[in-house]
C-alpha cells in the first residue's frame, strides 16, 4: 500500500513536470475504456483517430485498465488528472464508483463525458447513448421493410420474436416499434412471441411462427439469442430467401447467416461512430462550442441533450453482406 | 399383456400424451402430420437421451443436476476444437464429446462413491463449476455458425428414412439402455442398489460403484448431447441449456421414475420426455399467452404425475397377493 502510494506520488510528480512540455494549443482528450484489448473499444479508438485527423489540433490518449474493474479506471482517472488532460471520455465499469474521482477531475477544469456505459449525473457533463429506444424501435421496423423490399414485394407481414415477456428493454423497443408502424403503411405485424432468450425455445417459437403464418415475410428479433435461433430455424426449414430474419445482433455472431441469406440485414451500434462522436463532443466542450441542449459532433450531426445531459447518437447502424465481414472481426 | 400395459403407469401416461397430441391436432391438423411428428421427436431427442442417463442416476437414489452444465461445457469444447481445427474428423470429435462428458460425470460419481457426499450437494457444486469453466474457457465469447465446419453442423441433420440422425441417435440410445436395464446384470444392479441398498450390499453389489456407473453414463450421454445441442442450434455460448436439468428431472418424474430410487422403466422415461416435448411444441402452435405457458406446463406436469401416482396406488401396498389375483397375474407375467 505504502509502496503503491509512493510510486503514485513519483508518477504524479514526473507527469506534472512533463506536462509542461506539451504544446498549449493542442487539446488532449483521454478515451478511457472498460478494458484494453476488447475489439469493440479498439474500434471506438479507430473512430477517435478519425476525429483527430479531421480536427487536427487534438491528441488522443487511448487508455484503460487490463481487466474491467472500476478500481483500475479510478487509478487511471487520478493519473489523468495529474497529467492535466483537457477532457476525459469514459465508458464506465461502474456507474457510481467513478463519480467521486470524475467530480475531482471536473473541479480541476477537465471536461468529462461518458459514452456507451454511463456514469451518474454528478460525475459527467454529457452522456452519449449509442441510440435511443425510439430510434431502435423505428430501426427494427425499417429493417423489416428493407427485407420485404429485398424479396421484391411492395407490402408484407412480419412477426416479432422477443426475449422473455418481462424483458424491460425488449418490451420498450416493441412498444416503440408499434408506434412507428404508422410510418410504414405497407407493413403488418401479425404476431409477437417470446423465446425467453433460450436457444431451444426461441428455435421452437420461430418454427411455430412460420407454421402458423404461412405468408410470413420477416421475423424481427431484437435480441441476440433470438435472432440466431430464428435464422437457424429458417435455414433448417429450407426457407432462406422466403422468410427473412432481422433485428439486433452482433456482426461476429451473424456473419454466417448474412452470407447464407437467412438474414438480409440487421442493426447494432457502430463502435467507430461512437468513438468518433465521443471525441468530437469532448473537443467541442473544451472549445466551448455547444449549449446545454445541443453539442455538435462532426459528421454525426448534433447531439440533442435532455435535462440530465443524456443524448442519443444515431439510429443503429445497418449491417449487410457488404460490410459485415469488416466488422465481424471487431465485435 | 396388453391389458397389463394399459393399467400400468406407462399405459396411463401414454394415453395422456396421445390425448394431448390429438387434442392439439384437432385445433391444428398439421400438428399430427407425419413430418411434424418426426420433427417433434427430433426436437425431443436430446431431452430423451439426457433423461435416460438421469433415470439411471435417480434409480440409485441420486440426482444429477450438472447435466445441463455438462452439455454447455462439452458443447463449448467441441465447438472450439472444431473452430480451430475445421478439418478434424467428425468421428474423433464425437468421441471427444463422449470422453469429456464421461470425465465430468466420473467426477460426480467419484465424489458420491468414495466420499459418500450426497449427490444433490456435489452436483449442485459441479453444476456451477462446469458452467463457470465454460466461461473461463471461452472468455464469454460465442462460437457461431460460420466458425463451425459444414460437416459439424450437417451431421445431426442428415436424414435417413426421412428422420434426421439426431432422432436415430435417440432411438439407438433408447434401445441400448432398454436392453442393458432389462437383460444385463449390470443394468439390473441399478434397481437393486436403489430399491434396497442394504439387501444389495449383502448380495454382493457394490452400491457406491453402481452409483458411479450411473453418473458415468449420465455424463457420457450429456457429453454427446453437448455436441448435438451446439450443432443443432449452430451456436455455443456459456448459457447453453441453462436450466435444462430441471426439464430432464421433470421428464423422469413424469415418466414414473421414483425419486426415492429403485422404481422406473426406460419406456416410462421416454414417454415422460415425449410428454414434455409435445407440450413444448404444442404451446407455441395453439397460441397460448406467454404468461400462461409456464403455468400451463407446470399444471399439466402435476396432473400427469398425480394420474401416474394414483394408477398404482394399491399395487405398491400389497405385500402378499390375494389368492384369486395371483393366478391371474401369473398368467399375465
Amino acid at each position: 500500500m505504502k509502496n503503491k502510494f509512493i510510486t503514485a506520488c513519483v508518477l504524479a510528480s514526473t507527469t506534472l513536470f512533463a506536462s509542461g512540455a506539451y504544446a498549449a494549443d493542442e487539446v488532449r482528450v483521454a478515451l478511457l475504456v472498460k478494458a484494453l484489448g476488447i475489439g469493440f473499444f479498439e474500434a471506438a479508438y479507430r473512430g477517435a483517430e478519425e476525429a483527430r485527423k479531421e480536427l487536427g489540433d487534438v491528441e488522443i490518449i487511448y487508455t484503460g485498465p487490463t481487466s474491467t474493474t472500476a478500481e483500475g479506471q479510478i487509478e487511471i482517472i487520478n493519473s489523468l488528472i495529474a497529467q492535466r488532460v483537457d477532457a476525459i471520455a469514459v465508458s464506465a465499469n461502474d456507474a457510481d464508483a467513478l463519480v467521486p474521482s470524475l467530480k475531482k477531475a471536473q473541479q480541476r477544469g477537465i471536461k468529462v463525458i461518458s459514452w456507451d456505459s454511463g456514469v451518474g449525473k454528478a460525475g459527467r457533463q454529457i452522456h452519449l447513448n449509442p441510440s435511443s429506444n425510439s430510434l431502435i424501435g423505428e430501426m427494427n421496423v425499417q429493417l423489416a421493410a428493407d427485407a420485404i423490399k429485398a424479396k421484391g414485394k411492395k407490402s408484407g407481414t412480419f412477426a416479432i420474436l422477443s426475449a422473455t415477456p418481462t424483458s424491460t428493454n425488449q418490451n420498450i423497443w416493441i412498444g416503440e416499434m408499434k408506434k412507428s408502424l404508422s410510418k410504414f403503411s405497407n407493413l403488418k405485424l401479425v404476431d409477437t412471441v417470446y423465446g425467453d432468450d433460450l436457444a431451444d425455445k426461441s428455435f421452437r417459437e420461430a418454427m411455430a411462427l412460420i407454421k402458423n403464418h404461412p405468408d410470413l415475410d420477416v421475423i424481427v428479433a431484437p435480441t441476440t439469442v433470438g435472432i440466431l435461433a430464428a435464422a437457424q430455424a429458417v435455414s433448417d426449414l429450407g426457407l432462406t430467401g422466403k422468410v427473412y430474419v432481422t433485428g439486433l445482433g452482433l456482426p461476429s455472431e451473424l456473419a454466417g447467416h448474412v452470407h447464407s441469406g437467412a438474414i438480409h440485414s440487421f442493426a447494432i451500434w457502430n463502435p467507430i461512430d461512437l468513438g468518433y462522436s465521443a471525441t468530437m463532443l469532448a473537443y467541442n466542450l473544451v472549445k466551448g462550442k455547444g449549449t446545454k441542449t445541443e453539442v455538435p459532433m462532426g459528421r454525426m450531426g448534433t447531439l440533442q441533450l435532455d435535462k440530465d445531459g443524456d443524448g442519443a447518437m444515431a439510429k443503429p447502424f445497418i449491417y449487410d453482406a457488404s460490410n459485415v465481414d469488416e466488422f465481424s472481426s471487431i465485435f | 399383456m396388453l391389458r397389463h400395459f394399459i393399467y400400468s403407469r406407462e399405459g396411463v401416461l401414454s394415453l395422456i400424451v396421445l390425448v394431448m397430441f390429438f387434442g392439439v391436432g384437432a385445433i391444428n391438423p398439421d400438428f399430427i402430420s407425419l413430418s411434424n411428428s418426426i420433427s417433434i421427436f427430433n426436437d425431443t431427442s436430446i431431452l430423451i437421451m439426457l433423461a435416460l442417463g438421469q433415470m439411471m442416476v435417480i434409480l440409485t437414489r441420486c440426482i444429477d443436476l450438472s447435466v445441463a452444465a455438462n452439455v454447455a461445457f462439452t458443447g463449448m469444447v467441441v465447438a472450439m476444437v472444431n473452430r480451430y481445427f475445421p478439418d478434424i474428423n467428425m468421428a474423433f470429435l464425437i468421441l471427444l464429446s463422449l470422453l469429456i462428458g464421461a470425465f465430468l460425470g466420473a467426477i460426480n460419481g467419484l465424489f458420491v462413491w468414495l466420499l459418500k457426499v450426497p449427490s444433490i450437494v456435489i452436483t449442485l457444486g459441479t453444476m456451477s463449476i462446469y458452467r463457470g469453466s465454460t466461461f473461463l474457457l471461452s472468455d464469454g465469447a460465442w462460437v457461431n455458425s460460420h466458425q463451425m465446419s459444414a460437416s459439424f453442423i450437417a451431421l445431426p441433420r442428415f436424414e435417413i428414412l426421412s428422420m434426421p440422425v439426431l432422432g436415430w441417435m435417440a432411438i439407438a440410445a433408447i434401445i441400448i439402455v432398454f436392453w442393458a436395464m432389462k437383460f444385463s446384470v449390470w443394468g439390473r444392479n441399478f434397481y437393486s442398489a436403489g430399491g434396497n441398498p442394504m439387501a444389495a450390499f449383502y448380495s454382493g453389489v457394490n452400491v457406491g460403484k453402481v452409483q458411479f456407473y450411473a453418473f458415468l453414463v449420465s455424463g457420457t450421454l450429456a457429453g454427446l448431447c453437448g455436441y448435438l445441442w451446439v450443432s443443432r442450434f449452430a451456436v455455443a455460448y456459456v448459457d447453453v441449456a441453462n436450466g435444462f436439468e430441471l426439464q430432464v428431472v421433470a421428464a423422469c418424474v413424469i415418466g414414473g421414475i421414483s425419486i426415492v430410487g429403485g422404481v422406473g422403466t426406460v419406456v416410462g422415461c421416454v414417454i415422460g420426455a415425449l410428454f414434455i416435448g409435445v407440450v413444448n411444441n404444442a404451446l407455441p402452435i395453439i397460441g397460448v399467452s406467454p404468461f400462461w405457458q409456464m403455468a400451463i406446463s407446470g399444471l399439466v406436469i402435476i396432473i400427469a404425475v398425480i394420474a401416474n401416482a394414483s394408477s398404482d396406488k394399491n399395487k405398491a401396498r400389497i405385500i402378499l397377493r390375494k389368492s384369486d389375483e395371483s393366478a391371474d397375474s401369473a398368467q399375465v407375467n
